[in-house]
């Protein structure tokens, strides 16, 4: 165990705290809900991918961010790329 | 047949306060709103009105611009409904410089943290259009739709402009207004630097110790609507823009022209526009920024324009309250004036005390001064000019 590495758990904070600062309902904030729910649109995901580069040094691309849906879709690629 | 225009909404977020009760209400009661030589509106928490996501995709002027539009179609009655088709409803709102607050922090981010930071949110929040859109979206007004560029006239233009949109019939109705957040270090310290503004932090239109113009922020919002439109529905009206005219000096990029010779065309062609003679004036909403070139070049206008009358109608600004809010200047001073023609009342100019001896109008200078008409329902001009010799006037009457 390191105290380095960036858990999944981790990832999914920061994602949930970028959506309050988005404006998102935070009741409906969870895994499963979609951009759609949370009335996430394309200029939050531009800001989405700023915050994920400044935060873990990835960067998204659009075909990347054109694959999320979801929540949790968006954690998993992040998970993943920063692996 | 042109329709006459009614006015049934106002709103406003000024250094008095939110509301246009407080605007037109603390002004009456002698209250100048500045401090430290600027007009803020301190008393505005965005908080209190807008949910996060509003605030974040809201420069601080459209802020402004969302919470007026709110209590004016509140009082419009349109808070459970537009009142008539959304493609019939149109939206012109005014600025002087738009989202330059947005501007000024997205430079130094370039500046420090390079053009891979810039916020994607900077070019939809500093455009000087988005104040018109993002009230048109918030309420789902799907007519015409603009804004309104003509520094310390933008406001005056945004409400003659839509005024005609409702009259010819091309909209059954209009949300119009001006807004403006120039108080940040770029914006007042350009105006320092010119000398337009006041060294003593005192803003005293026609007084002649008057040195400048005090800055001020905050926006005006009125519902304009058609007489059929807002009788139809049986709309408590609240006055009338019954007259509007616009003209350009010509003549210099920041100075008036010293005889007030575009102004006076303005004054004079809103009077004709109106249907009005000179005489029925009962009160006169000045420009009366504080400046030396203006408030001179406004008593030359009004008296070329008036002639004799001018001595005899009260004339006062509002900038003697809340300073100078540029772009949002001349909606908020016509919302003041429909305000003070329906309390029937000439407000004062405050901070007045040493006439100037070339500037020999009634001032009202002290307290309030009632209005008394015996026949039919009071009536105003409301003068707005601006740098680079826009001129914009507005005849309004009371509700009778």
């Amino acid at each position: 165990m390191t105290d380095t590495t960036i858990t999944r758990e981790a990832i999914q904070e920061r994602v949930f705290a970028a959506l309050v600062e988005f404006g998102a309902d935070e009741d409906a904030i969870g895994p499963r809900a979609t951009w759609e729910e949370l009335d996430v649109d394309s200029l939050d995901l531009v800001e989405f991918a700023q915050i994920i580069e400044d935060e873990y040094g990835v960067e998204l691309r659009e075909a990347d961010i054109e694959q999320m849906t979801t929540v949790d879709d968006a954690v998993t690629m992040v998970t993943a790329r920063i692996a | 047949m042109s329709d006459r225009v009614a006015i049934t909404g106002l709103g406003a977020v000024s250094p008095l306060g939110v509301g246009a009760d407080a605007l037109i209400d603390r002004w009456c009661a002698g209250e100048v709103a500045i401090a430290d030589g600027v007009a803020a509106c301190s008393d505005f928490e965005p908080g209190e009105w807008l949910t996060v996501k509003q605030r974040r995709r809201a420069d601080r002027f459209t802020q402004l611009a969302l919470v007026a539009a709110v209590e004016a179609l509140e009082q419009a009655g349109w808070s459970s409904g537009l009142p008539v088709e959304a493609e019939r409803i149109g939206c012109i709102v005014g600025t002087g410089v738009g989202g330059i607050g947005t501007i000024e922090d997205q430079h130094d981010i370039l500046r420090d943290r390079g053009a891979g930071a810039l916020s994607p949110l900077a070019v939809p929040l500093m455009m000087a259009n988005a104040a018109s859109g993002v009230v048109a979206i918030e309420h789902g007004l799907k007519g015409e739709c603009y804004g309104t560029v003509s520094a310390c006239a933008a406001g005056a233009h945004a409400v003659g402009a839509g005024m005609r949109l409702v009259r010819q019939g091309v909209v059954d109705a209009c949300v119009v207004g001006g807004s403006e957040a120039g108080i940040t270090p770029l914006a007042s310290n350009c105006f320092v630097g010119m000398g337009a503004t006041s060294k003593t932090g005192i803003s005293r239109p026609f007084d002649a110790r008057r040195d400048g113009f005090v800055l001020g922020e905050g926006a005006g919002m009125l519902v304009l609507e058609g007489e059929s439109t807002a009788r139809a529905r049986d709309a408590s009206v609240l006055g009338w823009i019954d007259g509007y005219a616009a003209t350009a000096d010509a003549h210099h990029l920041t100075a008036p022209d010293p005889e007030g010779d575009g102004s006076a065309r303005a004054i004079a062609a809103a009077i004709a526009d109106a249907g009005w003679r000179a005489s029925d004036i009962d009160y006169v909403n000045a420009h009366g920024t504080s400046t030396p070139l203006n408030d001179r070049s406004e008593t030359l206008a009004l008296k070329r324009a008036l002639g004799p009358v001018a001595h005899e109608v009260p004339v006062s600004s509002t900038k003697s309250a809340i300073g100078h809010l540029l772009g949002a200047a001349g909606a908020v001073e016509a919302v003041a004036t429909v305000a003070a023609l329906q309390r029937r009342l000439a407000p004062p100019t405050l901070s007045y005390g040493e006439p100037d001896p070339e500037l020999d109008l009634d001032y009202v200078a002290g307290g309030p001064r009632e209005i008394v008409r015996r026949d039919g329902s009071p009536r105003a001009i409301s003068n707005s000019f601006g740098f680079g010799g826009h001129n914009a006037v507005l005849c309004i009457s009371g509700a009778s």
